[in-house]
């Protein structure tokens, strides 16, 4: 990192820290950390789609895996740290598995959208189904459709007494998710993310140019798999119970409707869409005329049909037109990518 | 042999259910390349004209067999217009739109029915085989499949319209020389595919407990089934709709309901694995 790199990160990390300290002046500690993490889950798949040109539709899949990881975890060791550090790597190594099948298989967008929702839905009903007695895993009962509640959550490292929760644990979320962020930013700028854009934009041609597309692809749908992961398991500290829930259809679609609200291609797209859709639904939660799934529904079609691009991307593209001296490159990557598509039908 | 018995008249319902599940997406995404993700609340749709018109004093067969289906026939139509129209040929954005119209339709039913299980008894009564008792509607589920699949063979393959419908989604610019307008054959087609989906939905809803959200088991089966199936239409239904039938009977019976879903989508992602175009790009080849 040097050069404009090392600015845009000291930039990055100066606007963070007056957000970081800001936003509790104006909403609760509490409802800001599901916030940030959801934004880090949306991320997660921003990077993935956005960048990777993977449209997983079981994004939900590594969330809910790295929840019930951390909770199975934390009641087999009674402290956090080894929890927290399995909770992204098991969902990793499932994504290196299930990607190294996939792409190595050479499968189609559509068929990868396929089978990472049906992969959803195996977990789904599989963990639904785990009430009995006979499924445990160490100390840890898996409880089919309740879930596991009361485990241990997030400590000092070394210190199993010493929990962090409130406002210091709002801290650390915000600053992991600042810290996931610039190590995300670091790896886009390298050549390996380079690559990746490449593969988005032309896999034949990077193919023919010597790279190992597939290899590649998986390493990036791992790395998006340990991001979820890791949302997973700071939403299983905060929510203090993992529930099946966590896997659902709704999640994924949510993960999804995210990024396109905020903006494919974009890094601050995902997380602002994740947050803000969130925030949204819980002050929708507070009443009950109009249902929230409806909304929710609602807010997708109209994205896809009139503003395809996101949010974020079009205020951008609006602001260089506006004040800028040349339109950048970036909306006409967005959209280029969603072109791909079209070819296929 | 009594349990033989049960267990074929088992596999062949799986079987069944299966091809009513996936035959309106298979109109609509094997044809015309729509991805539609709301097939699951179309179904669910039919399920409630259903037990919306049986509940005013319909008679249930006439409620199942034509009140759903073109009821739900013409909501597809009013989606079509609004929002796939403008996205034929584009892929991803079709998918994204009709998952959005999955919620949107989720969350209306959930305002005007409710988020409670609903049903309505069967309307044929069961008997016995030997020790066993047999539901007497499955037989009505599997009469229902073979008619359908007739219907689709006959009217595709030796009427007009069916020459003239998978000749547009073939090629629409040629269509469209020769005088016919693609769009609205596009339209007439999601209106058949929205109408099978609804009654498949209004056939299967005495047998669940509906809720709002009950589309979403069948999504994924009915999408597996049709990509599974691959190019031929009504014999990748079939072919694709026997082995995952089969293979989840079996797994219920040796081990349990769910390991039967679980085994059935397994199968499925290591058949799309080994056979990627689906089964009948390799078999079959050719047919309808």
């Amino acid at each position: 990192m040097q050069g404009p790199w090392a600015k845009e990160g000291a930039v990055t990390l100066a606007v963070a820290v007056v957000l970081i300290w800001l936003a509790p002046l104006m909403i609760s500690t509490y409802t800001l950390t599901i916030l940030i993490i959801y934004g880090m889950l949306g991320f997660s798949l921003g990077l993935i789609w956005g960048f990777g040109g993977i449209l997983c539709f079981g994004q939900a899949a590594f969330f809910g895996l790295g929840a019930y990881v951390y909770a199975i975890a934390a009641i087999n060791f009674g402290e956090s740290t080894w929890p927290m550090i399995l909770a992204v790597l098991v969902p990793a190594g499932f994504a290196l598995l299930l990607g190294a099948m996939m792409f190595y298989g050479r499968l189609g967008d559509v068929y990868l959208g396929v089978i990472t929702l049906v992969v959803t839905l195996i977990l789904f009903k599989f963990i639904n189904s785990t009430a009995g007695p006979q499924y445990v895993i160490g100390k840890a009962r898996l409880g089919g459709f309740n879930g596991i509640p009361g485990f241990q959550t997030l400590n000092v490292p070394g210190n199993p007494e010493a929990y962090i929760w409130g406002d210091a644990y709002y801290y650390v979320c915000a600053a992991l998710l600042v810290i996931v962020y610039l190590l995300v930013t670091a790896l886009l700028r390298s050549s390996f993310g380079r690559i990746a854009l490449g593969i988005r934009e032309n896999e034949v041609r990077m193919s023919l140019m010597g790279y190992d597309i597939a290899a590649r692809k998986t390493v990036l749908f791992a790395i998006g798999a340990a991001i979820a992961g890791l949302a997973g398991a700071l939403f299983a500290n905060w929510g203090e119970i993992v529930t099946p829930g966590l896997f659902s259809l709704g999640q994924s679609a949510e993960i999804i409707i995210w990024c396109i609200v905020g903006g494919l291609g974009t890094r601050v797209g995902p997380i602002l869409g994740a947050a803000g859709l969130a925030y949204l639904k819980f002050m929708l939660g507070q009443q009950s005329l109009i249902d929230n799934t409806l909304i929710m529904g609602l807010i997708l079609v109209l994205f896809v049909l009139f503003l395809p691009k996101g949010v974020v991307p079009a205020v951008a593209s609006l602001w260089k037109t506006s004040f800028g001296r040349r339109p950048f490159s970036r909306v006409h990557q967005a959209r280029r990518m969603r072109n791909r598509g079209r070819g296929n039908g | 042999m009594d349990l033989s018995v049960v267990i074929l008249v088992e596999m062949l319902y799986a079987v069944a259910s299966l091809v009513l599940i996936s035959s309106g997406l298979a109109v609509v995404f094997g044809m015309m390349k729509v991805i539609n993700l709301a097939h699951g609340e179309f179904m669910m749709m039919g399920g409630y004209v259903t037990i919306t018109a049986v509940g005013l004093g319909v008679n249930i067969f006439v409620a199942m067999l034509i009140i759903a289906p073109l009821v739900v026939g013409l909501i597809g139509l009013v989606v079509e217009r609004l929002v796939i129209r403008h996205l034929y040929g584009r892929l991803v954005d079709t998918m994204l739109a009709t998952w959005g119209l999955s919620l949107l339709f989720i969350g209306l039913a959930t305002m005007i029915f409710g988020n409670t299980t609903t049903g309505i008894s069967t309307p044929i009564p069961g008997f016995t085989v030997g020790n066993y008792q047999i539901n007497g509607y499955n037989f009505f589920i599997i009469v229902v499949a073979v008619v359908l699949v007739i219907a689709m063979l006959v009217v595709l393959k030796s009427t007009r319209l069916g020459l003239i419908a998978r000749g547009t989604m073939q090629r629409p610019d040629m269509a469209a020389a020769l005088g016919y307008s693609p769009d609205r054959i596009y339209m007439a087609t999601f209106f058949c595919g929205s109408a099978l989906s609804g009654l498949a939905g209004a056939v299967l809803a005495p047998l669940v407990g509906l809720v709002p959200t009950s589309g979403g088991a069948y999504i994924a089966k009915a999408f597996i089934t049709v990509i599974a199936g691959g190019p031929s239409l009504v014999a990748g239904l079939i072919s694709s709709a026997s082995l995952f039938g089969v293979v989840n009977q079996v797994f219920t019976f040796a081990i349990s309901p769910v390991f039967g879903e679980v085994a059935l989508l397994v199968s499925a992602v290591i058949l799309l694995r080994l056979l990627p175009q689906g089964v009948t790009a390799k078999f079959f080849k050719g047919k309808m």
